[in-house]
């Protein structure tokens, strides 16, 4: 047994303090007013307009049209969260069981091909992905948010490995049953990938409500604005002698972080359980 | 139930390696066929054909007077049992047995209750309600014959079930798959390369090499007769001994040890004798013998396995623990009890001996060379 010593202590401490700290920081500058933030800078001490500031920032109309709320923002963050990792994953499993099971030719070199384009990031593709979109009227609209980004190089090879590692006398046991390749896959394969799919809709989730670039090109109408456009939003009127919201932007990347961390702190058993262990 | 009827079948696989060449067997039905051989044999091919999981590249596969080489394994009325138990994970053991008859529409009061009935024959009530996870291997083993029984099928298929056991379940799980197929009356066909499990089980075995059939018989047949030198090393533990040896007159010259056989044998020149470690005896004082010099002792309690070497070549003895063992050993043994093999391709000869050449009872004679 290792026991446990007062350096390993140290270490985690620091550990704890570089990420945690930053945040801390945020929370109580954000409930502190804007004049008072522009003038003594951050504070690691609670100012005393914590409920104002943030029911301001969920429900003020704001933006240049005046009618789009913190609430709405978040709304929208949400749905391209969920679109995406559900949309990946439903994507990527179909994607990887027709590469695991089915043999058709050139599977392999098919499957690395996609494999390589899609490891390229978006910003490589992204103009001819605009004017895809664009040429199907597809901007400003959830579909056009979502739809474009959902092949998955990362999901498909997660599920492929994954696939690959359940006994082929699983399939064999199940042929003998009497269950088609539908019926294998809603029977066995899902049920078996549960730890798997956790999995990959927290990194998804984390990695769709993230996005920054393509709802900023995809979506003019203001209705559609994520969180995290929201933030920059703010930042953007410093002009002249105005004095941005800092309070407002701290308390919207704090509300910007909650939904994330409350999806892995939910999912954080069957995540880890499925990186590491393999239910078979 | 059904007898199946394997005709000519081969497997070749792309690239043009003949995994299975050219196999018939004719299985009636209710019998217990053991496919048995060293692993490579193209046993478990053979049986992967029957089943469905593998395409039959020549020849036919009848399963009661169906031609089912492309039926679809779930339409060929077949059930089977792998290694590894195969059992679905996420389902629970009630799941695992009945998902086969739920896929085919099977109503839920006649699942429940063939369910029920394949679980106390096995002895796994308790656990209907079970993870597979949650099962030591005797008892997922266990639910991986259950979720054949309640099938129903008309066949069995063992892919070596008992491989994933320790000894000791192996004994026992040997003996329940014996009585349950008895009482079932299924025709199964059974995979395995233990020739103990082999032995034990089959009502006849069949034994394959480099994807031939080497042998069909009951194992008493096929121990006692075995029909090549592949067949009489392979079956029987310890396996028999083989040694070179050249006809001279009625004489077998064993390098520099002789051993009279009486008559002349009918065949000419070098042979392949088989000796069954069993048949060996201590030769009585005074009485002609072969000389082995003693290597080592293996004590199994009931006998005791004396290896050493005849003329520089193995041999392994089975003598009673009872008698005292010294660095050589006089050993004799029966005439009729050596097997003779074709020195060039391992048949055996059917008929060692003339008819017409004399019969002495009294016709072993080992003597020692001259010098």
């Amino acid at each position: 047994m290792h026991r446990t010593k007062l350096f390993d202590h140290v270490i985690l401490m620091m550990g704890v303090f570089f990420m945690v700290g930053p945040l801390l920081v945020a929370l109580m500058t954000s409930s502190h007013e804007a004049a008072e933030i522009h003038r003594n800078g951050l504070s690691i001490l609670p100012g005393g307009h914590f409920v104002e500031t943030y029911t301001k920032v969920l429900t003020k109309e704001g933006g240049f049209t005046g009618k789009i709320t913190g609430v709405r923002m978040m709304m929208n963050s949400l749905i391209l969260g969920i679109g995406f990792a559900a949309g990946k994953i439903i994507l990527s499993m179909l994607a990887a069981y027709a590469l695991v099971y089915f043999r058709f030719r050139f599977a392999t070199i098919t499957f690395w091909m996609i494999f390589t384009t899609l490891l390229l990031p978006l910003e490589v593709r992204i103009l001819p992905s605009y004017e895809v979109m664009n040429t199907l009227k597809l901007t400003n609209t959830y579909t056009g948010l979502i739809v474009p980004l959902l092949a998955s190089a990362t999901g498909t090879f997660y599920f492929r490995q994954f696939f690959k590692s359940i006994p082929d006398e699983l399939l064999e046991a199940a042929r003998i049953d009497g269950a088609g390749p539908f019926k294998f896959f809603i029977d066995v394969i899902v049920p078996l990938s549960k730890t798997m799919i956790a999995a990959i809709f927290i990194i998804m989730f984390v990695y769709g409500w993230n996005q920054y670039l393509w709802p900023t090109l995809m979506t003019t109408d203001e209705s559609f604005f994520t969180l995290v456009r929201g933030i920059k939003q703010i930042l953007l009127v410093w002009v002249g002698s105005n004095i941005p919201d800092y309070n407002e932007a701290f308390a919207l990347a704090i509300l910007a972080m909650v939904p994330p961390v409350m999806i892995v702190m939910i999912f954080q058993r069957w995540f880890i359980k499925g990186l590491t262990e393999s239910d078979k | 139930m059904a007898a199946i009827n394997i005709t000519n079948v081969s497997k070749i696989y792309a690239g043009g390696v003949e995994a299975v060449k050219s196999v018939s067997i004719d299985i009636a039905d209710g019998e217990f066929i053991v496919l048995v051989g060293p692993s490579g044999c193209g046993k478990s091919t053979l049986l992967r054909m029957v089943a469905g999981l593998e395409a039959i590249s020549r020849g036919t596969v009848e399963i009661g007077d169906r031609v089912i080489n492309d039926v679809e394994p779930a339409e060929r009325d077949i059930a089977m049992v792998f290694q590894n138990y195969a059992l679905y994970p996420h389902m629970t053991v009630y799941n695992n047995l009945a998902y086969g008859l739920k896929n085919r529409g099977t109503p839920k009061a006649e699942i429940d209750a063939r369910v029920a009935e394949a679980a106390r024959m096995l002895e796994i009530e308790q656990y209907l309600t079970r993870k597979p996870r949650a099962l030591s291997g005797g008892q997922r083993q266990r639910v991986a014959m259950g979720r054949a029984i309640v099938r129903k099928p008309a066949a069995f298929l063992f892919d070596e079930p008992l491989s994933n056991l320790d000894a000791k379940l192996r004994v026992s799980m040997r003996g329940e798959i014996k009585q349950l197929q008895k009482r079932l009356g299924t025709t199964s066909l059974y995979v395995t390369h233990d020739q103990l499990e082999a032995m034990t089980l089959a009502d006849r075995l069949v034994v394959l090499n480099g994807g031939q059939i080497e042998q069909i018989g009951r194992p008493l047949d096929v121990y006692h007769t075995p029909a090549s030198t592949f067949v009489a090393s392979f079956i029987g533990s310890p396996a028999m001994n083989l040694l070179r040896g050249t006809r001279e007159g009625t004489q077998l010259h064993f390098g520099s040890q002789v051993l009279d056989l009486g008559r002349a044998p009918a065949f000419p020149g070098p042979v392949t004798v088989g000796i069954r470690a069993e048949d060996l005896r201590i030769a009585s004082t005074g009485e002609p013998s072969l000389t082995l010099k003693v290597e080592y002792i293996e004590e199994l309690g009931a006998q005791r396995l004396v290896h050493g070497t005849v003329d520089g070549k193995k041999l392994t003895a089975s003598l009673s623990p009872e008698i005292g063992i010294s660095e050589t050993l006089s050993l004799s043994i029966a005439p009729e009890r050596l097997h003779f093999f074709d020195a060039d391709t391992g048949k055996r000869l059917a008929q060692p001996f003339d008819a017409s050449a004399t019969k002495r009872e009294t016709a072993q004679t080992l003597e020692m060379a001259a010098g």
